[in-house]
């Protein structure tokens, strides 16, 4: 659909929250919590964090929670009887206040659990769920969306996009069909907007710092570079923090729990940094070391997804590099790929 | 409106149960609900997520033909905990199984070929099933040769059906024991499987090999099928990763840009040249 674009003033910012809330739509955004900030379900828009560049985590739980029940079932001495979990149980959402790296990170998601046999316990989450971001007026030494073709006023992936364009006003972006229907939640606080107000005015000026089909090449090369890996990820303890706070990381476990009589299993975010993650039971691991571990999720990201599906895994968010205990920096991580690799 | 749960798994009851070896089993598994059992179907090489309810998952391939219906085998080896919880359970138990995942064995490309079976071990399985597949169809076939070695007598699976290829005048079925493996009663050869394959002289000249094992016979296994002039492409294997979700989404099971689970398991020689050291 054609862009549209409007007015909201900052001081109804709360009355649109109200009206979401009213209208029985749960509302995800960022939240303070302690040190970090998480995405959780908010009742005003008090307790929204817009004060940060980015939340700790990303957004992706919105369709991809931590854990998740996929099924259930109880046991009786007859067996074994299933009570169907349906996917598609969940209310339509609205993930306010978010990043647009959040927002275009759902497309790497999209494609790894809409490619074949889909789950629908993501795609019909991602499906109910309506985007609001906010541009970036700042950014930090650890973003790089611009390399990897995003950027801080990047609507791709947002349903609607906000733009702080002076001290009381912000420029909405109505985007998609599902932006406008949510619009519309709100079109009482809306007016007009001057169409030719330039949005880049207001926003973020995030270097580019390296060309990325020059690293993809380069990474798609660098399998057997091991020298290469090894001395990027000699400090990496394995912790899989940067998986967790990633947009893009879809990589999950099954854990079954239960007492006597019932049961559920249970889907959890898991990590390629962990080094159980492709233990053999006997013994035996294809990835052995960390450097093999490093490798796959930088190749899984930049090599293998961009030939299989079409797209980068990573949206230059930085939030890898922020949250790693060790100080490990994926763009430092890049530009030295981009440098030293010879294809 | 209600979507598919692509993790639910069907209710399988186990029907039969057969002690193969010391830890080795094989579940004959019903459909516990019939409508179910008669819509699906598999072919040979695929695999499934079988599992124990309360446990958790376990990757077998389905050791069955896919020429006999209504019911789908599984051997497996006692290997950790969840193989261990299903080698407590009794016949008419339930368990789950989620499938059929993977690609296949091309047996219908294979027509009018000479087939050459090289498993070893717990690797027998896969392999099981597209040698009934290919036996139930035989007159698509020309030879039918079977190699098969285990590191003892005790550790031999499938007995019986050793004992009736052994019978087949259209079967040429050789069995080998690890040097100091053999029983005083052993009528079949010993050593290790490559050193017994080069003893077989096998000719490659309009033949296909399927070769299952562990890594190291697989290892030593190729330069001997390489001497006698098997080219990449006329030679079969199967590959294991660790696996969850068996659709290539949960991420664990690739080899560089390959996922065992979808792309895989079963490989030609040409394709596992193509795949960096990952498995
Ligand atoms: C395509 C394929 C076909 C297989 N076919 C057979 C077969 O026919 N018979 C047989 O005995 N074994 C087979 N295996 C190996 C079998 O999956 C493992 O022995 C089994 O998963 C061990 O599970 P556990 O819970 O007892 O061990 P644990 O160590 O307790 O398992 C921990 C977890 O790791 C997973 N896991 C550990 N090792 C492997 C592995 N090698 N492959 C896959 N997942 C693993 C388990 O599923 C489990 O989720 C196959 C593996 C693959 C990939
Ligand atoms: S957060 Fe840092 S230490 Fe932890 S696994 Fe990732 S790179 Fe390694
Ligand atoms: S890999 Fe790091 S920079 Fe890229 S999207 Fe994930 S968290 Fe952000
Ligand atoms: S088993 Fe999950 S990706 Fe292959």
């Amino acid at each position: 659909m054609e862009k549209e674009l409007k007015i909201l003033k900052y001081s109804d910012l709360p009355k649109m929250i109200e009206k979401f809330i009213s209208q029985g739509y749960p509302v995800l955004a960022p939240v303070h919590k302690g040190k970090i900030v998480e995405i959780e379900y908010v009742q005003s828009l008090d307790s929204i964090a817009l004060d940060v560049l980015l939340s700790t985590q990303s957004a992706k739980k919105a369709a991809f929670p931590k854990v998740e029940k996929v099924l259930e079932y109880t046991m009786n001495k007859a067996g074994v009887v299933q009570h169907p979990v349906d996917p598609a149980d969940s209310k339509e959402t609205i993930l306010f206040g978010v990043r647009p790296c959040d927002a275009s990170g759902f497309k790497s998601l999209d494609a790894i659990f809409g490619e074949g046999p889909s789950d629908q316990f993501y795609l019909s989450k991602k499906e109910k769920t309506t985007i609001i971001s906010f541009s970036c007026p700042v950014a930090d030494e650890y973003c790089f969306c611009t390399s990897v073709g995003g950027g801080p006023g990047n609507t791709a992936g947002s349903d609607l996009q906000f733009t702080s364009v002076s001290k009381d006003e912000l420029l909405v972006e109505i985007l998609t069909e599902k932006g406008k229907k949510a619009s519309r939640i709100f079109a009482d606080l809306l007016t007009e907007a001057n169409s030719a107000i330039d949005k880049t005015k207001f926003i973020a000026d995030v270097k580019v710092v390296f060309d990325l089909d020059s690293v993809v090449a380069k990474t798609t090369a660098s399998f057997g570079n091991a020298e290469l890996w090894l001395e990027q990820s000699l400090r990496c303890i394995g912790c899989g923090a940067c998986a967790f706070v990633c947009p893009t990381c879809a990589c999950f476990d099954f854990q079954d729990e239960q007492d006597t009589k019932k049961g559920v299993r249970l889907r959890l975010w898991d990590s390629c940094g962990f080094s159980l993650f492709t233990l053999h039971t006997s013994g035996h691991n294809p990835r052995e070391v960390q450097s093999q571990r490093w490798r796959q999720r930088i190749m899984h990201k930049f090599a293998y997804m961009p030939e299989q599906l079409k797209v980068v895994g990573c949206e230059g968010c930085g939030r890898c590099s922020r949250a790693c205990p060790v100080d490990m920096n994926i763009k430092e991580h890049l530009t030295a790929i981009r440098e030293q690799v010879t294809v | 409106m209600e979507q598919q749960n692509i993790y639910q798994p069907y209710l399988m009851e186990i029907e039969k149960i057969t002690e193969e070896a010391p830890m080795v089993k094989t579940f004959r598994l019903k459909f516990t609900n019939e409508e179910e059992g008669n819509k699906f179907s598999f072919r040979t090489g695929q695999f499934g997520e079988y599992s124990v309810f309360g446990e958790g998952e376990v990757t077998f391939c389905v050791a069955s033909p896919h020429t006999r219906k209504g019911y789908i085998e599984c051997t497996f080896r006692q290997a950790g905990r969840v193989t261990a919880e299903l080698a407590s359970l009794s016949e008419g138990d339930t368990i789950g199984f989620r499938g059929p995942y993977g690609n296949i064995f091309p047996i219908d490309d294979w027509k009018g070929k000479n087939l050459l079976f090289i498993a070893g071990g717990i690797a027998l399985p896969p392999m099981r099933s597209v040698i009934w597949s290919c036996l139930d169809l035989r007159d698509q076939f020309k030879d039918i040769s079977i190699l098969y070695g285990a590191r003892t007598v005790e550790d031999l699976v499938y007995k019986n059906e050793l004992a009736e290829w052994k019978e087949r005048p259209d079967v040429h079925l050789v069995t080998t024991v690890d040097p100091g493996g053999e029983t005083p009663d052993w009528s079949g050869e010993v050593g290790f499987v490559p050193t017994i394959l080069d003893k077989m002289i096998p000719v490659s000249e309009n033949t296909i090999a399927i070769v299952c094992g562990p890594p190291v016979m697989i290892k030593f296994t190729f330069p001997v099928l390489e001497k006698y002039g098997f080219k990449d492409e006329q030679v079969y294997t199967t590959l294991e990763n660790r696996m969850k979700c068996g659709l290539g989404k949960c991420g664990r099971c690739n080899v560089g840009k390959v996922f065992v689970c979808k792309d895989g398991p079963v490989f030609t020689r040409t394709q596992l040249k193509e795949l960096p050291d990952e498995y």
